[in-house]
């Protein structure tokens, strides 16, 4: 590992990305499952309600049909579960164990 | 010290203040009215309402918020000048750490004015001294003039070094007196001070977060990176402001070469070569103390003067160098560290402890409130010091001028 | 009148808040410089004053910059915006032997009951402002006028060094009834020396 100092900066800066600030998923109690028969979405197989991605605020949740939640990043704020009009998304206790991830990709700032 | 090469205007050093500012093509102006500061900001809101100076005067409700505004413009990549005095900038205080934080090259001034209460629009330095500890480098005038070029020599140390600066001259003293003062062609001041180019401007197409919440110990970011704690940063500012040590006598000595006035960088003297007793004392106190020390000459003490103009960074190494000779050092200062003594005491105290120098130092609190101060009393002050070595062997405890209890 | 110029001369300036005692000290600081001192300043001494309090503001005049601006104490010559302030403002207070003093009166010197060791002056500036009309918002100002009274009194200034700061201070009018008011002042002085 490097020094410090090779991140060259003078002040603190950070540039959005996915797991900027960790893996964050295991912060997490409680997870949101998403029921596609609720979920608008998932029934209209469209692009159509998108709360969940809008006020996600770790940006975890994918703007598809039916909408993804990256499991290794989300914290289980329950904001999503809250905004949800179809009542959709249901926070469960994570009993105690780290979940396998609904979508496993590697981390990268490209995207 | 001051070559006479044009015909100068007789103006206040608020006016040499707003025109160093017009000069330096600062492009945001934010700024909150304060007595003794305000007719600085009055003068660059004319000169944009008149077009002389192209630049936004953004009208703002406090100096928290002038300061946030400046911050913002900054960030952005403008030029930005600001002024406060004493309530103001206490106003500003939190903004101010900020400021120096975030390595934003803002310049302000500060017309140096009493902290209440009680209430009390006159000069001492007790406003600045409280925000010394910010980060921000601090330079002291003793004359209008100084003040025009300081300003501008300002601009260049802080986007050098990144770090802002508090250009500090006296409330009412300096900022309301009218003396000559030569102001440069803008052709000389633009090959001096090239447009400032911020190592924060913004890119749309990549966005950033500026200061976010940093944490104590480094950590890795997304691209694996390892970056630096909130520790690291700090040190890096100190570090700055260690460059900046050699960055403003460099300044100075370009700045001289260009216009032909030097004002010593981080220290100015007068009669130090063969001195033995040495009055030291920023702004313009400092230079009431160049008569005292001609009063005391005509008497046989080897009296000089050591003038500050640097405050942060505090130019320590040079000041032990510069007082090897001296036997007595008497510090005046225009405010106080409650509950010790003279901030500037304390520090040159420090300094030559460091420095294993025997000198002694005794100090004096002067001026406060606009207590106006004469040459004659610095001269007593001095006598003062010099006898109670001769007779008494404790620590001299510190003085106060012309105090009337 | 006193042609030799020493190192450096002192001038305390009197008048009451609203005369504009501490703008006409920073133009004979003005008219000086161009009169070839090199070090001239000018201080106000600021307290808790409103209009009608006695003030003061320190002028400095030089052959080499100023080091101090500190307020003048032993000056070598006041400048009296009105006489009622020699007695409420003590305005001698400190002044030199031979010290200049330099008074808007209707009175000759030698009526003012002054010591007669000091070099005395004395110009009718009201009567000069009321004649021409000199008024700021309904009041007499005599400030300007004074600067011609000091110009016939001490010589270190003249009526074109006067005109000169006034032409770039104030609009074509208002500089025009300045200088008019400096002019009849000057005429108007009485040195008892």
């Amino acid at each position: 590992m490097g020094q410090t100092r090779d991140c060259n900066e003078m002040t603190a800066m950070s540039w959005p990305c996915v797991g900027e600030a960790g893996r964050t998923g295991d912060w997490r109690t409680m997870r949101p499952v998403l029921d596609p028969e609720k979920c608008v979405a998932s029934r209209k197989n469209k692009i159509v309600c998108m709360q969940c991605w809008m006020f996600c605020p770790d940006n975890v949740i994918t703007r598809t049909a039916p909408p993804e939640i990256n499991l290794e990043y989300c914290k289980g704020c329950g904001i999503c579960a809250e905004v949800c009009p179809s009542d959709a998304i249901k926070m469960t206790p994570e009993q105690g164990k780290q979940a396998e991830p609904t979508v496993m990709e590697e981390a990268s700032c490209d995207g | 010290m001051t070559v006479e090469t044009k015909s100068a205007v007789v103006i206040t050093g608020n006016k040499a203040a707003a025109e160093a500012a017009r000069l330096a093509r600062v492009e945001v102006v934010a700024a909150y009215p304060i007595t003794p500061q305000s007719p600085v900001v009055e003068a660059l809101a004319k000169y944009i309402e008149t077009g002389d100076l192209d630049a936004e005067f953004i009208t703002v409700e406090s100096e928290h918020s002038a300061m946030g505004v400046c911050i913002g413009a900054a960030t952005a990549g403008s030029r930005v000048f600001t002024a406060s005095s004493a309530n103001g900038l206490a106003y500003m205080c939190e903004q101010l750490s900020w400021v120096a934080g975030s390595r934003l090259p803002i310049v302000m001034g500060c017309a140096n004015r009493a902290m209440s209460a009680p209430w009390s629009v006159l000069n001492d330095q007790q406003d600045s001294m409280s925000q010394r500890d910010q980060g921000w480098i601090q330079l002291f005038c003793r004359n209008n003039q100084e003040i025009l070029d300081t300003f501008l020599q300002a601009f260049r140390i802080a986007e050098q070094v990144k770090l802002p600066v508090m250009v500090c001259y006296d409330g009412y003293i300096l900022s309301h007196t009218v003396m000559p003062v030569e102001i440069p062609d803008q052709e000389e001041v633009d090959a001096y001070l090239p447009p400032y180019a911020a190592h924060t401007a913004l890119d749309p197409a990549a966005p950033r977060n500026i200061n976010p919440v940093t944490l104590a110990d480094p950590r890795l970011n997304g691209e694996g990176v390892l970056c630096h704690g909130y520790m690291e940063f700090r040190y890096l500012m100190e570090q700055a402001h260690q460059e900046a040590l050699d960055v403003i006598v460099k300044a100075d000595e370009e700045f001289g070469a260009r216009f032909g006035r030097r004002w010593g960088g981080l220290t100015w003297s007068y009669q130090l070569d063969d001195a033995d007793t040495v009055l030291i004392a920023a702004g313009s106190l400092a230079g009431e103390a160049t008569i005292s020390a001609d009063m005391l000459r005509e008497e046989g003490v080897r009296a000089g003067v050591l003038g500050l103009r640097a405050y942060r960074p505090f130019p320590a190494d040079s000041l032990a160098e510069q007082l090897k000779q001296a036997k007595r050092v008497i510090v005046f200062d225009k405010s106080l560290s409650y509950g010790y003594g003279g901030p500037i005491c304390m520090d040159v105290r420090a300094t030559l402890q460091r420095h294993k120098m025997a000198t002694d130092v005794d100090g004096y609190i002067a001026g406060l409130g606009g207590r106006d101060i004469k040459a004659r009393e610095l001269a007593a002050a001095t006598r003062e010091s010099i006898a109670w070595a001769a007779k008494r062997h404790a620590p001299k405890p510190t003085g106060w001028i012309n105090l009337q209890l | 009148m006193d042609m030799t110029r020493p190192e450096q001369i002192e001038i305390r300036w009197h008048g009451r808040g609203g005369q504009g005692a501490v703008t006409s000290a920073g133009m004979l600081a003005e008219a000086a410089y161009y009169a070839g001192f090199k070090g001239v300043s000018s201080a106000p001494a600021f307290g808790a004053e409103r209009r009608g309090a006695p003030v003061t503001a320190s002028t400095r005049l030089a052959n080499a910059t100023l080091r101090h601006f500190s307020q003048v104490e032993n000056p070598d010559m006041v400048v009296v915006l009105e006489d009622s302030l020699l007695v409420t403002a003590n305005a001698v207070n400190g002044l030199g032997a031979k010290g200049y003093v330099i008074v808007n009166s209707h009175l000759a010197p030698e009526e003012l009951g002054l010591s007669n060791g000091f070099r005395i002056a004395t110009a009718d500036a009201d009567s000069v402002a009321e004649e021409i009309e000199l008024r700021v918002s309904g009041v007499i100002m005599v400030n300007t006028a004074m600067l011609g009274a000091v110009a016939k009194a001490t010589g270190l200034i003249t009526l074109e060094h006067i005109e000169r700061v006034l032409n770039h201070t104030f609009s074509p009018k208002a500089a025009r009834k300045n200088i008019e008011a400096a002019r009849m002042t000057y005429e108007c002085t009485r040195c008892a020396y």
